[in-house]
Formats: structure tokens, sequence, C-alpha cells
């Protein structure tokens, strides 16, 4: 019933608005040339207030974004962010300018007549050839860091981990002392072995099952991803990496932490960002929040997608094989 | 012509074969349709802004299934999926390209009817059962359909993941089958209407870039829209009948299911195939109908005409092969990765020489300000907007971390959305009279393309950077990570414009409706157009044309031609001795 009354005030609103016409001239349909003055000035003046609140945005925004990249192949993602976006705005900031301009400068007056200006092969040939120039530059970069980051083919002693997603949580393992993943399926899925890891296979007794993510700097680690539901995307913004994990498959990405995470904590974007967040959070009476590197699933997967998260720990490779030869392995557990 | 067979209410108003009763059905149910979609997303914004809070909105309109007024996570879900689905497919798909290709295609190229005015009825007709389908899975014990427009299987499948991949899957499902039947039956008929019917004299050189746009649209949807026929159909397979095509080793609620050697992927590729060309089929005629209307409003030929059809060409192919880049991080191999960034990034090309070819066209112009002048020049400014963060997720690198964030949603709205909802507009404020007799009321159409204009910058604009602060898409809310507190004012904002945008709608109802019946009367010609419509008689004819069709002489754009008094020559005029036709 209060939807119908909801339903029934739309309908008041539109009848007054209706009722506003007659205080307008009716008759008047089609543009007059007063019509045309006063519009092309509101495309001026709207322009304006459009690039106000293009470099408001810019500005007042930057904080809000992620800091540098963690990871060492995010650098190139970094690089071509830049050129892209500068290149973007030049683009954007030129060509709104000519659309607001000329509809400013060129509103109807009275029986001006225009210009029958209908072809010019050189003008076309100008914007034909200036994007497919530009485009090649950014084609051939995109595709040479593309291929950096998905090679993986000449890696030498890399971590091997394995990301595991359900609804609605995430899981690792490593391969452990024989570098090695031991088979898993699904169909193995019992009790404590919650990743169906196989334990008929001799890679997997020295696998180590852990909740919370740890990887060492400076070692190239390759992820291979598996899910046992529906679709979900591991999604590790700080270090520019995202990868779907697809049931039925097994998927991988790779990357080289740069940072620790204490030493991210302790970078200048980050402690920006942090205090930005803290303000808000003690204005509304909650905990201070501390940086952390996060897992999030970013494929919806379900009601609670949106609180699916892992967190990553980054440390120094000696305090990580630590970390590692404290946690129990594959045989160690399900024994 | 011997049309003048007995009408009766039925025939005329109903089950009409006449293409100009059918484009006003179309139009129609797209209206009513959008007003459902449109309101969804003021319904989730609602929870994104403020979440988990209670309004009586959400209680008034979700009742039951939303007690005390906080919205849930899985009616989140659902209503952003049937959002998306409405407006791409419902309004933008056939409410668009529906309308106009209706509309204009036999008005425009001097055809008395349709091809076949059966064909045309039974798509409409097909269109209106699949609505009505979508509109009664929205009421649905477990909830309609939820995984996401693209609903990616295994989500989709299997109602153990998720309430709405029960019932409303199943009539989500039907309801799309029925809607690409409509779909096709439509397309072919435009086709052949194009290639066949066209008069004396209209060369496909001469013809008036909407109907260039609609013809390549009909032609990318016949391509397209099978391939996602039988993704829906495997899909349905999957889901009743125990077949393996997406599906592989599953294990949900503590117990394994039969599944196994399907693959998820395929489903991507498959829906791809078509979800990619849908965002020309969408875009194309809104951009048909750009042209026409800044061409006319700026008292100019359009600029480049041959070169406008090249870039429609070149889109139309490109768009067939570029689908990938959706899938950049779905887990294909990554040598693919790289052909469809090539591909993707060519399309800006095409893109850019269309958008410098408005506005050339507007250069040195007349610009005659009426509100479908206005909604044209908006949608040639979101369209850049839009169109410039695409060599961001084309390029794979680059769209690994923004893939699927806010960043991407703020990108298509623009593009695709935005611009496609104001190339719709500008065609019913341009073709109003041409529908039904009368105008519009021209003071409202102006406030209502300036509240749409700064709500859509206001709620696009600043949602890139949500994205790039990482923020991933179909979050029911981000409190669970403190990482994105510092967004929550964002959001808020960006709620506002939307709220407004929603609100600034019902001006351009309130004026649609009552100027069917009260607008003033329209002139033949009132925007002093040279196109064939033009020429048809205010009141409807059955044949449009009361005696013979006339014979074309020139091509559409003879505006302001040196050497003829008025600042328009219509296409029936013949050309003078010694004139050269452009």
């Amino acid at each position: 019933m209060v939807a119908l009354f909801y339903i029934l005030i739309a309908i008041a609103i539109a009848t007054g608005i209706w009722q506003l016409t007659s205080i307008f001239k009716l008759k008047d349909v089609v543009a007059s040339e007063k019509d045309n003055n006063l519009q092309g000035i509101l495309f001026g003046i709207f322009g304006i207030f459009f690039y106000i609140g293009m470099i408001y945005c810019l500005v007042q925004y930057n904080s809000l974004l992620l800091p540098e990249s963690a990871s060492v192949e995010g650098e190139h993602y970094d690089n071509l962010y830049m050129i892209t976006m500068v290149l973007i705005l030049v683009v954007q900031f030129i060509v709104q300018f000519l659309i607001f301009f000329f509809t400013y400068k060129y509103r109807g007056v009275g029986n001006r007549k225009a210009l029958f200006y209908a072809d010019s092969h050189k003008l076309e040939l100008i914007w034909t050839v200036t994007p497919a120039v530009v485009l090649t530059v950014l084609i051939m970069y995109g595709l040479w860091a593309w291929n950096n980051v998905m090679d993986v083919s000449e890696v030498e002693d890399p971590l091997v981990v394995e990301v595991y997603a359900k609804q609605f949580s995430w899981e690792a393992r490593y391969a452990g002392n024989d570098g090695q993943l031991g088979r898993a399926n699904v169909r193995n899925i019992k009790g404590i072995n919650t990743m169906g890891v196989d334990m008929t296979d001799k890679n997997s007794s020295d696998d180590v099952h852990v909740r919370e993510l740890h990887l060492p700097k400076g070692r190239k680690v390759i992820f291979k991803f598996r899910s046992q539901d529906v679709i979900h995307s591991a999604y590790m913004p700080h270090f520019r990496a995202q990868m779907n994990c697809v049931p039925g498959m097994v998927t991988q990405f790779a990357f080289t932490p740069k940072f620790t995470t204490e030493e991210m904590r302790a970078n200048e974007e980050t402690i920006t960002k942090v205090e930005g967040i803290n303000k808000i959070r003690k204005e509304k009476g909650e905990d201070p929040y501390e940086f952390d590197y996060l897992l999030l699933c970013n494929k919806i997967c379900g009601s609670s997608h949106y609180n699916m998260q892992m967190k990553i720990v980054v440390e120094e490779e000696a305090d990580f094989n630590k970390w590692v030869s404290q946690q129990k392995t594959m045989s160690e557990l399900i024994k | 012509m011997s049309d003048h067979h007995k009408e009766t209410f039925i025939t005329k108003y109903v089950f009409s074969y006449d293409h100009k009763m059918i484009s006003k059905q179309f139009l129609v149910t797209g209206i009513f349709m959008g007003i459902i979609g449109v309101f969804m997303s003021m319904l989730f914004r609602l929870q994104i802004a403020w979440p988990e809070q209670s309004f009586g909105l959400i209680e008034a309109f979700l009742g039951k299934h939303q007690e005390g007024g906080v919205m849930s996570p899985d009616m989140y879900l659902a209503l952003v999926t049937i959002h998306g689905t409405i407006m791409v497919f419902f309004v933008l798909t056939a409410g668009l390209s529906g309308t106009f290709s209706n509309l204009l295609i036999p008005l425009q190229i001097g055809a008395r009817d349709m091809a076949s005015g059966f064909m045309n009825m039974l798509s409409y007709w097909m269109f209106f059962i699949s609505s009505i389908i979508m509109v009664i899975s929205l009421f649905v014990e477990a909830g309609p359909a939820a995984a996401g427009w693209t609903i990616y299987p295994p989500l989709s499948a299997l109602p153990q993941a998720m309430g709405g991949s029960g019932m409303g899957m199943t009539l989500w499902l039907v309801s799309m089958a029925i809607f690409i039947a409509s779909s096709l039956i439509g397309s072919l008929n435009y086709i052949v209407t194009v290639l066949n019917l066209r008069t004396k004299g209209m060369k496909m050189t001469r013809l008036p870039l909407t109907i260039w746009a609609f013809f390549i649209t009909a032609i990318i949807g016949v391509v397209s829209f099978p391939v996602l026929l039988s993704a829906a159909l495997l899909l349905i397979f999957d889901r009743s009948f125990g077949t393996s095509f997406y599906l592989s080793d599953i294990f949900i609620q503590g117990e394994v299911l039969h599944y196994e050697g399907g693959s998820p992927v395929l489903f991507e590729h498959l829906f791809w195939f078509l979800g990619h060309p849908e965002v020309y089929i969408v875009l194309l005629p809104a951009l048909g109908i750009t042209s026409e209307i800044i061409a006319t409003n700026s008292r100019k030929p359009i600029f480049g005409y041959r070169a406008m059809i090249g870039s429609i060409l070149a889109i139309a192919f490109l768009s067939t092969i570029v689908w990938g880049h959706h899938m950049f991080v779905s887990g294909m191999n990554p040598f693919l990765g790289s052909v469809f960034t090539f591909t993707t990034l060519l399309i800006a090309i095409p893109s850019a020489v269309k958008a410098f070819n408005y506005i050339t066209t507007l250069w040195k112009g007349n610009l005659q300000m009426n509100p479908a002048m206005l909604f044209s020049i908006g949608l040639v400014s979101t369209f850049v907007s839009g169109g410039l963060t695409g060599l961001v997720l084309g390029d794979s690198a680059l769209d690994i971390n923004v893939h699927d964030t806010y960043f991407v949603i703020a990108h298509f709205h623009l593009v695709m959305g935005v611009s496609a909802i104001l190339g719709m507009f500008a065609g019913v404020y341009h073709w109003f009279p041409k529908m039904y007799g009368r105008m519009m009321n021209k003071s409202l159409g102006y406030v209502h393309f300036w509240g749409t204009l700064i709500a859509a910058y206001g709620v696009f604009f600043p949602m890139h950077f949500i994205g790039l602060a990482g923020l991933p898409r179909r979050y029911y809310t981000n409190t669970a990570f403190p990482l994105f507190d510092d967004l929550a004012d964002v959001n808020v904002v960006i709620t506002c414009f939307a709220i407004f945008g929603g609100i600034v709608q019902i001006v351009f109802l309130a004026n649609f409706f009552f100027s069917i019946y009260r607008g003033k009367r329209a002139e033949m010609n009132p925007w002093r157009s040279t196109t064939l419509e033009w020429t048809t008689p205010v009141e409807h004819v059955h044949g449009n044309w009361p005696g013979e069709i006339p014979e074309v002489t020139r091509w559409a754009y003879d505006y302001s031609k040196p050497g003829y008094e008025e600042d328009f020559v219509p296409q029936t005029v013949p050309l003078k001795p010694g004139e050269e036709e452009s």
C-alpha cells in the first residue's frame, strides 16, 4: 500500500510539472532565437563547471587512490597507467573544450547561413592516422607489459602457492620443501582436508595448508588458483594482481613482492591514505585502522561476496621461512 | 496500394501490422521497463551510500522480503542483476532500436511498411511476453535472478549457490530466449526492408546515417544473438538435465556434484560473443540518431558522410572480434589476451573518427537548440568521456587491476548507458511529431536535459576514482573493509546525484504522456529537415504516403547548400542543371 502511495506522489509531481507548462508558452515548441542564445550560453557555463568538477575530482580524490605498486611487475603497470591516463586527460580536456566551445560559439542566430562543409580528406586522414600512431605505441607497451607479467616460463626458484576459493573464504597451500604441490580434487574433500588434497600423491605430504597468506619479499611467487564451487576472483589490488578462480581448472598469476607489510605501512602515500581513513573512523567511534595487504574476491559469488577476504603478510625471506617451518604439513595435519 | 481494409480497435492498436504503431508499442513498453530499471538503481544506490540503514522506500517496494526496510545482500544482488538486464536488453536494445528502426526504416527509405508486417508484429509481441516474464520473475519465492546480468555459471547454474539461481534464473532464461527470438525476427525484417524496399533513387549512398546505423545494428544482432541463445540453452541443459557443459569438479554445501569436464570459461566466451557486440547494438542506433539530429539542427551537412559509414562498418566488424577483453583475467591463454588487446584498441580509431566528425559538423554551424539537439550534443560529450577510459580497460596489462571494479561501471555507463539513453531521448524529442502528430514542450525538454546531463556526470565521473581505489563492483557494502572507509563520502555524493537524476525523469514522463494528448499539433516538417519521413502527412495513413512514394534525387544532408534560398533542400528536390551531388 505504501508503494502505491509513493506512486501517487510521483503522479502528483508529474501533474504539477505539467501544470507548470502553462506558465511556459505551450505554443513554442521549436527553439527560437532566444532559446538558441540561452542554451548556447548554458552550454558554455556547463563546460566551465564541468572543467572545475573534473579538476576538483582529480585533486580531491587523488588521496583515495591505491599507493604505489607493492610488486616489482606492478612498476610497469604504474608506468603504463600514468602514460595512458595523461593521454586520456589531454584528449578529454581538448575534445570536451571543442564540444562546449563550438556549441556556445555557433549557437543559432537569425538568418546566418551555416558553412556548407561536407568533406575534407585531409582532416579525416589526420584524425585517423593520429589515433592510429598513438595507439600503436600504447599497444606495444601494453603487450610488452602483459607478457612480462603473464609469462612465468623462465622463472628460477619461484615460490609456488595455491590459493583456494570457496563461498565465502580463502585458503592457501604452500608446496613445501619439494617445491611441488600435491594433486588435489574436490572429490577428496573430507573432514580437515578442506582443499581436497590427494594424500596418495607423494608430493602432498609436505604441503602446508594455511588460512593467512605470507609472502617473502623479493622472491617471485607463482600463484595457482582453484575454486571448489563458483567462479571467484583473487584480487590483490596493492600488487596490481588479479586472476579468476574457476572450478574445474587451475589458473595462475605471478608477481614479486617489493615491500614488506612494515615497509608499506611506512610509505608516504599509505600514511596519507590511512590518516584519512582513521579520521573518518574516529568520527564514527571505530577502532583505528592499520594498513594490511589484502586478497579480496572480485567476482560475484553469492550473498557474502562483499566480505570474502584474506590477509596477506609480506615479510623478509628469513622471517617467511621461519613462519612456514612453524606450520603443520599436510601429513602432520591429517594424521 | 489497396490498404483500405476495415480496421478494428484490435488490429489498429493491439495486433497492428503498421510499423508506426509497432514502433510506439516498443517505445511505451521500453519506457515502462526503463522506469523499473532506473527505480531499481535508486534503491540499491541507497544501500551503497547508507549501508544497512532502514528506508521506508525499500520496505514499501520490496515488502515482506525486506522486513524493516533494510536491504538484504541477496536482494541487493538481485536488484543489480535485473537493473542490468532490463536496461541493456529491454530498454536500450528493444526500446531504442525497436522503436526507431521500426519508425524510421520505412519512412526514411520510402517504403509503405516493413517487408513483413506480420513478423514485425510477432517481434513486438514476443518482446512483450518476454518483458512480462521478466517482471513476473521479480515476484518468485526465492527471489529473481541474482548472479549478475552476465549470469556466469556455476553461480547461475546451482540453486545451492544462491537463492536467485532457482526459479528466478529459470524465468530469466526463458524470458531472454523469447527476447532473442523477438530480436532476431525484428533484425531480419530490418535487413530485408533496407535492402529491398528502398524507393526509386534511394541508393545505399543516399541513405540517412540513421538507416545505416539501424541496418548494421541488425546485422550485428543476427550474427551474435543466436550465440547467446545457444549459451542459454546449454545452461538450461546443465541446470535441468544434468549435462556438464559449463560445470566441473564442484563441491557445494558439503556435497560433491556429479559434473565433470565442463568449463565456465566456455560460457564466458559464448556470452561475450554476444555481450560485446551488444554494446554496439545499443550504441550504434543512438549514434545514427545523433548524426541525423546534429546535421539537421546545425543546418549543416554531416561532416564526412562516407567516413561515417566506413566507421560504422569498421566498428561493426571489430565488435565481433573483441569479446575476449571481458576475459583478460578469466584464466584463458595469455596469448589470446594479447590478440584481444590489439583488436580492442583498434576500435578507438573509428570511434575517434566519429567523434571528430560530429565536432566538425558543429563547427561554423547555425545551431538550433531544440531539446533533441541538446541531447545529441550531450551524447557526444559522454561518448568521448566514457570512450577514452576504454584505453585503460581494453589494454590487458592495465585491465588486471581495474577489472570488475567501479572503474568499469563508470566506463560502460558513460559510453553505452548514458550515451545511448541520451540518444534515445534525442530521438524521442525529434521524432515525437512523427509518432504522435503533436509536439513535446521544449521548456520541459530543456529542464530534463540539463538535469539528466548534470546527474549523469555527477554519478559517473567520481565513480572512476572509487574504482581506481580498488573497490570491486557488486559489493553489498564496503564496510567489511576499513581500506574503503574513505570512499563512503564519495558514494553519498554519487547516490544524491543518482536520485536527482531519477527524479528529473519524471519531467520527461510528464512531458511525454501529456504531449501525446495535449501537445501542440505538429506541422509537417517542424525541424525543416531534408529526409523523407517529413514528406508524409502528420495524420498517419496506412502505407505512409497517400499517393505515390516520392522519388529521391540527392543525399540526405543538403543543409545550407550554396545556390538555394532555403537552408535545407529535401531529398525529393531534383538537382538543378549543373548542380553536383555532394
